[in-house]
């Protein structure tokens, strides 16, 4: 029996397809997941609709009342120190008003305020571009509203840097290990090539914890459920006037601003 | 056959280039790597078994650990209940290395002997080791 | 047929060595970023894509213009495009590879390259593009041998590659479309959040496209007894002229839309790119040299007499090319990043081993198409004796 080129290539293109398709089942028998176990949710666990936080600007006076909230996120995530503006790395950082409120400035706001450092972080959108332009899903939106990181599927294309309006993510330009002065052993730290930003302390929810940041802050972040009338940013939001960041553009920040001068008014 | 000279030459070339590998470590074959698993954590447990039964870690680790990362990164999920519904906090770094502290002796020496490379610890940091 | 690119002159084999050593300056400093990090470009936190999606996103535009050949000489049967068609298709072949060699040099994780398939996620354009993008370099590859091929034979096309050659029309413009869609859906990014983006990129494609076509054919009929046909180099000429009128109009727009709203968001990146933000203006030099080389061409192209003289319409197409490759192939990105999100002005300059790895990437590109268009004029060197098939 002989077979021609034609008939061989068609032979050989059928058996591949095959092979493909038959490991694939043969995978599938033995799915490997060991019997009988199953996954929980931590009965300690913090859950909600949908996370948000209030900044009280009000409440932060001294440069000690920021340094200290940066350092409790910054430190706890292995967050790196590089250096140089190029190749930063923040999760929560402070600027201006100007720059953290573009548009809504004017020339004769108190000094105050002109002069104030403003909280910036994620703001954990309801309505996320980043998340909608991500190509593999490494970032996505949970059921309760955080906007979450899976660095272990991030390809590093950066489309979520371009899209975020807030300038919120931050790329490993180089690796982040030696900028790290102590490490948490307890967290991983990030690699080159993935983009970070605040997580809203995924982790520390799960073990029934309040974000680090909040908790360092003397009441001046307030974190609760959105979603419930009866939780305390629920309460602070309908007792004070409160801004958010670009609120045009409809993302539904989930970070809210008090804005207030904190008794600094003359200086 | 015309060239038939050059042809087999080249032939001959061919199949030592692609043979390589098994003709350079014929005859040395690599003891089978051994996994210390006496670590002083270890030690210290009342009862030495680990998540899963160690013939089923042994094989399917990798994939369990798949599992594991996407349940707490992705679905928030942080607690195991094994096959014999004891329960397990979900994380590399503080639940399997905090047994495990001994990488080297561990992960490192079979993941060497198969030539895997893993990306774990470019991310996750490995306990600290005393030298040895 | 891909033995005929085994065989050529001494100037060939120059070249293509020339080619093979840009790669390889290339691919050394590729190294060198995979082991580092994309810390070694000039990009930053605050314009985080640069160089390399830059020149994706012009060379897109290149590899969507074959359809400016396609569409006359398939749809209208305009014979005049017989010979040049091929040019076209093999153009967008090696302008489609180079689109995905500067992406795939633009990942941070290269390796996991294969997540955007192993998680496909319809609701990013970029996944769209992914498949827009290969799909496209599939077509053009199969349609440009298979009629090569039948040419060659002095046969006809197989009729299977009519339906192909169909599809490459919207594919085409599709790919375009969706590379502005990367852009245009963006919130915050003013620059980009533009209606007529998509409209832009076709308009400049078709002129930046055929444009190279032109001197490519030029420098085809220098290099070999292949002649594309003067009546085609004017027919292009013409192409280049509407298309670069379109943008030019277009890119108008966009200027009347800034500066009579009067909205600050919307004129900053403008001022950036042509008269400098707060004391920053590093591509201003760049954007007026853009401005003036695409009036030049203009005046030479929309006069007849000039056009019709085969010099200065080469000339006229150096121009649009290097003008558009100035506002598309830098400014257009760059220009999306300032102001950043907190109205502050980051400049972007390129690294040197950021530029030798665009070089290589070019480069690449260029011994792609330079081994096609070897098979190509080979091929039709030696049928140029027969009679016309059409």
């Amino acid at each position: 029996m002989s077979i021609n080129r034609r008939e061989f290539l068609k032979l050989a293109g059928f058996s591949t397809v095959m092979g493909l398709t038959g490991s694939s089942v043969v995978d599938e028998l033995l799915k490997t997941k060991a019997e009988a176990s199953q996954v929980l949710v931590d009965e300690k666990a913090l859950s909600a609709k949908r996370w948000a936080m209030v900044i009280d600007t009000s409440k932060f006076k001294t440069e000690e009342d920021y340094k200290s909230v940066i350092q409790a996120c910054h430190s706890i995530h292995n967050v790196p120190d590089i250096g140089n503006p190029k190749d930063e790395v923040k999760w929560i950082w402070t600027d201006t008003y100007e720059h953290t409120f573009p548009g809504q400035e004017n020339e004769y706001i108190p000094e105050g305020i002109k002069h104030k450092p403003f909280l910036l972080l994620c703001n954990h959108c309801y309505n996320p571009p980043c998340v909608r332009v991500c190509p593999t899903k490494a970032t996505f939106k949970r059921k309760d509203g955080i906007v979450m990181m899976d660095q272990h599927r991030c390809i590093g294309c950066r489309f979520c840097m371009a899209a975020c309006p807030f300038g919120a993510r931050s790329f490993n330009w180089r690796d982040p290990r030696p900028f790290i002065k102590e490490t948490n052993p307890e967290y991983p730290t990030r690699t080159k090539g993935v983009v970070e930003k605040c997580t809203f302390c995924f982790e520390r929810l799960a073990r029934g914890l309040k974000p680090a940041c909040v908790e360092k802050s003397n009441g001046g972040l307030i974190f609760g459920d959105l979603s419930d009338p009866k939780s305390e940013v629920r309460k602070v939001l309908s007792a004070h006037y409160t801004i958010r960041r670009k609120p045009e553009i409809g993302t539904q920040p989930s970070v809210y601003y008090i804005i207030g001068t904190g008794g600094n008014e003359n200086a | 056959m015309y060239d038939g000279g050059k042809i087999i030459v080249g032939l001959i070339i061919f199949v030592g280039l692609v043979t390589f590998p098994i003709l350079y470590n014929m005859g040395k074959p690599a003891a089978m790597p051994e996994l210390k698993l006496n670590t002083p954590e270890i030690q210290q447990l009342q009862e030495k078994h680990c998540v899963e039964s160690k013939e089923y870690m042994r094989a399917n680790h990798m994939q369990l650990l798949n599992d594991w990362r996407d349940w707490a990164v992705r679905d928030g999920k942080r607690v195991y209940v094994n096959s014999e519904g004891k329960h397990f906090t979900i994380s590399l770094q503080d639940t399997c290395m905090h047994c495990h502290s001994n990488k080297k002796e561990f992960c490192d020496r079979c993941h060497t002997y198969a030539n895997v490379k893993p990306y774990c610890w470019s991310c996750h940091l490995a306990p600290k080791e005393k030298e040895t | 047929m891909l033995e005929k690119a085994l065989t050529g002159s001494r100037r060939y084999w120059v070249w293509i060595f020339f080619l093979l050593a840009v790669i390889g300056t290339g691919f050394i400093c590729y190294l060198r970023q995979f082991d580092y990090g994309l810390g070694i470009t000039g990009m930053s936190r605050d314009v985080s894509w640069g160089f390399y999606i830059s020149q994706f996103t012009f060379l897109v535009g290149v590899a969507a213009s074959a359809v400016m050949l396609v569409i006359p000489y398939y749809l209208h049967d305009y014979k005049t495009f017989g010979k040049v068609v091929i040019l076209g298709e093999f153009l967008a072949v090696s302008a489609v590879t180079m689109c995905i060699l500067f992406i795939f040099v633009d990942l941070g994780q290269p390796m996991r390259v294969l997540n955007v398939i192993l998680y496909p996620t319809p609701n990013s354009i970029l996944f769209w593009d992914m498949i827009v993008l290969n799909g496209y370099l599939f077509l053009n590859i199969v349609i440009g041998w298979t009629t090569l091929g039948a040419d060659r034979k002095g046969v006809p096309p197989p009729g299977w590659v009519k339906p192909l050659i169909y599809l490459s029309i919207p594919w085409a413009i599709s790919i375009h479309t969706v590379t502005a869609f990367l852009y245009a859906g963006l919130p915050g990014r003013h620059f980009w959040l533009t209606a007529v983006m998509a409209a832009r990129f076709l308009a400049s494609a078709f002129a930046s496209g055929p444009a190279l076509l032109i001197i490519l054919c030029l420098i085809v009929r220098k290099v070999s007894k292949f002649d594309p046909g003067k009546e085609a180099v004017q027919a292009l000429g013409k192409i280049v002229t509407y298309a670069m009128f379109a943008n030019v109009f277009l890119l108008g727009l966009e200027f009347f839309t800034a500066f009579y709203s009067q909205i600050p968001g919307h004129m900053h990146p403008f001022e950036y790119l042509y008269v400098g933000l707060e004391g920053h203006g590093k591509l201003v030099p760049l954007m007026w040299i853009s401005s003036i080389f695409a009036v030049v061409a203009l005046i030479m192209l929309v006069n007849p007499n000039m056009r019709k003289k085969e010099s200065a319409l080469a000339f006229a197409c150096v121009t649009v090319f290097i003008s558009l490759w100035i506002d598309k192939g830098f400014g257009l990105v760059v220009g999306g990043f300032v102001p950043n999100p907190f109205e502050g002005v980051t400049e972007y300059w390129p690294t040197l081993p950021e530029a030798l790895i665009t070089l290589g990437v070019w480069a690449i590109g260029f011994l792609i198409l330079s081994i096609l268009y070897k098979v190509a004029v080979t091929v039709r060197e030696e049928t140029s004796s027969w009679p016309s098939l059409h």
